[in-house]
């Protein structure tokens, strides 16, 4: 993508061309947009760290962190801290196992465990391990969203504990070895190859020849 | 018409129909006690509604009705006798006592409530514009109730300046308006066995949306070249994360403070959310809190466990934005009494998310004939658009049904058509036909429901 911006001449009065094409998503958009400010002649130049309108406060890294919390498909994010399947299993005793049994085999919540050759059969069973495509994920998704009811309570190394053991019942990790960065981005899930991109439409119309001669003129 | 598809239950949806047979034995039992409510109410609804809201409930008004015939003089009713109600004695107006049928379904089956989804009442409504409290929900942590002087909207990433917005700064930004609709993925799952139209399709709604362009506070932070997804991500106990291709937000996306033409509710994302017309609704990230501009999607839960469309070769499509052509009869439909042969109009609702209808055809006669149907303007962009069909009904059995066209040409698909490429285990994107059997004597169900 190029972002084209034209110098400033005088206020605030910018043209911003932007021409995106994006890879993968098979097509490409051509957006224009114009940015003026009515006051342009007499507003004074804004500071550095402020943009057209000057609205909005500077961020901080240090400020954003405890929000900061999305990790990347490659592990990026990730925080330092590790955790063992034991105190996973603990953990997950206490605080996983009353909506996603006791061996993760689901219940009010989803079923975590097994699936494995089901995707392709009458009745797919999609489970962490059967059809999640990357371990990341999963560190994400315990970390911003559960427990349940008690989101954002466990600390970065009951994380690992609880995703270690969770990912032990797949048998996608050993008993004896703590869950890290590292090991997360090591993992290769099962079904990482397992996502198409968007084919549609994929359905022809379906006004045959006939129906087609029969649709009879607008009422208006 | 076919209507022996078979279909399993997917457990990895949430939005699927699921429940959806006890869901339609409560929903009869809750139709028999409103009915007969309705009906010690009020007899007016059995002769000012061209379609009564079920027959039961037409049946019961109709036993304690005032005779209607042409020689008994008009009454004077009681409130054309003494003043109403005091000026001021609703702060925010509420419907007429006699609507309270009119309400969101909510299933009442499902495993628990805090993910979970309300449908609008598509067969009560009239126009494109759904009423705030009548707007679909899915929620997959519950409703947050957000102080808005608390809330704030962090943008980081791939931006040169990284930027903090409150909500009064949100507000300060050049403001739109525009009406799009919203239609939850699972709108239904391929179980398609909805009693009424909520029940078969009320995962959709429409609405005017009052914001500032996504486009306009990229701007502001100064978006780098290498950016090409933003991850949205929401304030609410989920802390729901979906990646948008940067494209989206340099097109039409609105960050969103207001819903026809009042603050947004808390179901909506109350005090700001993220609006992307024409993509599956889970994308518009509620009670947005934080925009990641990044050079690759984040590969979330949502994306990749969850809103992602199983094929029967195992495979399974990701990032399936796009809500394609649909239409549906709200009138006459499932739970409806056509009361009498003669005129009857037959009135719908179509969109697509790529862009305007530009036809909706209407079939009387179990899909032998199609006719075009009109088109109630305004036909909007990614809005709900109106059409209507003058029927004759000869009071014999049929099937009704419609089908959309947009502006791309592409035509709504029937049930088939789309199970013979996706299979039944797909969950999402179902935009097929939805036909309605009218019986003899009137009465309006689900055609894919087989009788006797």
């Amino acid at each position: 993508m190029r972002v084209l911006k034209q110098a400033e001449s005088r206020g605030w009065s910018r043209w911003c061309s932007i021409h995106t094409l994006l890879s993968g998503m098979g097509h490409s958009v051509t957006v224009s947009l114009m940015l003026v400010s009515s006051a342009s002649a007499q507003q004074p130049s804004q500071p550095a760290s402020l943009g057209h309108y000057g609205i909005g406060t500077p961020l901080t890294e240090a400020r954003l962190a405890p929000w900061n919390i999305d990790v990347a498909p490659d592990g990026l994010n990730l925080p330092a801290g590790q955790g063992t399947v034991a105190a996973g299993r603990t953990l997950y005793a206490a605080q996983c196992a009353a909506c996603h049994g006791a061996q993760g085999e689901g219940g009010q919540g989803d079923r975590l465990v097994g699936g494995a050759g089901t995707l392709a059969s009458a009745k797919p069973i999609r489970t962490v391990g059967s059809y999640w495509p990357y371990a990341t994920t999963l560190y994400d998704y315990i970390r911003r969203a559960m427990p349940l009811y008690a989101p954002q309570s466990l600390s970065n190394d009951e994380v690992y504990a609880v995703s270690a053991y969770v990912l032990h019942l797949n048998g996608l990790w050993p008993e004896d070895k703590a869950l890290d960065a590292g090991g997360l981005r090591s993992i290769q899930m099962p079904n990482r190859d397992g996502f198409v991109d968007d084919a549609r439409p994929d359905v022809k119309p379906q006004a045959s020849a006939a129906e087609a001669a029969a649709v009879v003129g607008s009422p208006r | 018409m076919q209507t022996g598809i078979a279909v399993s239950n997917s457990d990895i949806d949430e939005v699927d129909d699921s429940a959806a047979t006890t869901a339609v034995q409560s929903s009869r039992r809750d139709f028999l006690r409103r009915g007969v409510a309705a009906g010690g109410l009020l007899a007016a609804t059995a002769t000012t509604g061209v379609y009564g809201s079920s027959a039961v409930t037409a049946h019961t008004t109709a036993a304690t009705a005032v005779p209607d015939d042409a020689d008994t003089p008009l009454e004077i009713p009681e409130w054309s006798r003494a003043p109403g109600a005091p000026t001021g004695g609703q702060p925010y107006g509420q419907p007429s006592a006699y609507e309270k049928k009119v309400i969101r379904h909510l299933r009442p089956n499902d495993k628990q409530y805090i993910s979970s989804s309300t449908r609008t009442p598509i067969q009560e409504l009239d126009g494109i514009i759904t009423p705030n409290g009548l707007f679909y929900e899915r929620h997959h942590g519950g409703v947050p109730e957000i102080d808005p002087a608390q809330h704030r909207l962090a943008l980081h990433g791939l931006v040169d300046r990284p930027l903090l917005f409150t909500m009064d700064d949100l507000r300060r930004f050049p403001s739109e308006s525009h009406i799009y609709f919203l239609e939850c993925s699972g709108n239904p799952g391929y179980n398609v066995y909805g009693k009424t139209a909520a029940e078969a399709n009320g995962l959709v709604s429409c609405a005017e949306w009052t914001g500032v362009p996504l486009r306009t506070v990229l701007a502001e932070a100064g978006v780098q070249a290498q950016a090409k997804w933003i991850v949205a991500e929401g304030a609410d106990a989920a802390a729901m994360t979906r990646s948008i291709p940067i494209e989206k937000c340099l097109e039409d996306a609105l960050l969103v403070y207001s819903q026809n033409g009042e603050r947004l509710r808390p179901e909506q994302g109350y005090p700001l959310r993220l609006l992307l017309p024409g993509f599956e609704g889970n994308m518009s990230i509620k009670w947005l809190r934080r925009l990641h501009v990044t050079d690759r999607p984040a590969q979330s839960r949502e994306e990749t466990s969850k809103y992602t469309d199983p094929l029967p070769d195992g495979t399974a499509r990701r990032f399936t934005f796009y809500m394609e052509a649909k239409s549906i009869i709200t009138a006459p439909s499932g739970g409806q009494l056509v009361s009498k042969p003669g005129f009857n109009e037959i009135r719908g609702i179509a969109w697509s998310g790529h862009g305007k209808i530009v036809r909706v055809e209407v079939s009387v006669d179990d899909g032998k004939t199609w006719h075009e149907a009109q088109l109630q303007a305004p036909v909007l962009t990614r809005a709900i658009t109106r059409f209507r069909y003058p029927w004759e009904w000869n009071g014999e059995a049929t099937v009704i049904q419609s089908r959309a066209t947009d502006e791309t040409g592409y035509v709504q698909p029937t049930l088939e058509a789309l199970v013979a490429v996706r299979g039944v285990n797909n969950t999402y994107h179902n935009n097929a036909i939805t036909p309605w059997r009218v019986a003899a004597n009137g009465e309006v169900t689900n055609a894919r429901i087989k009788t006797g």
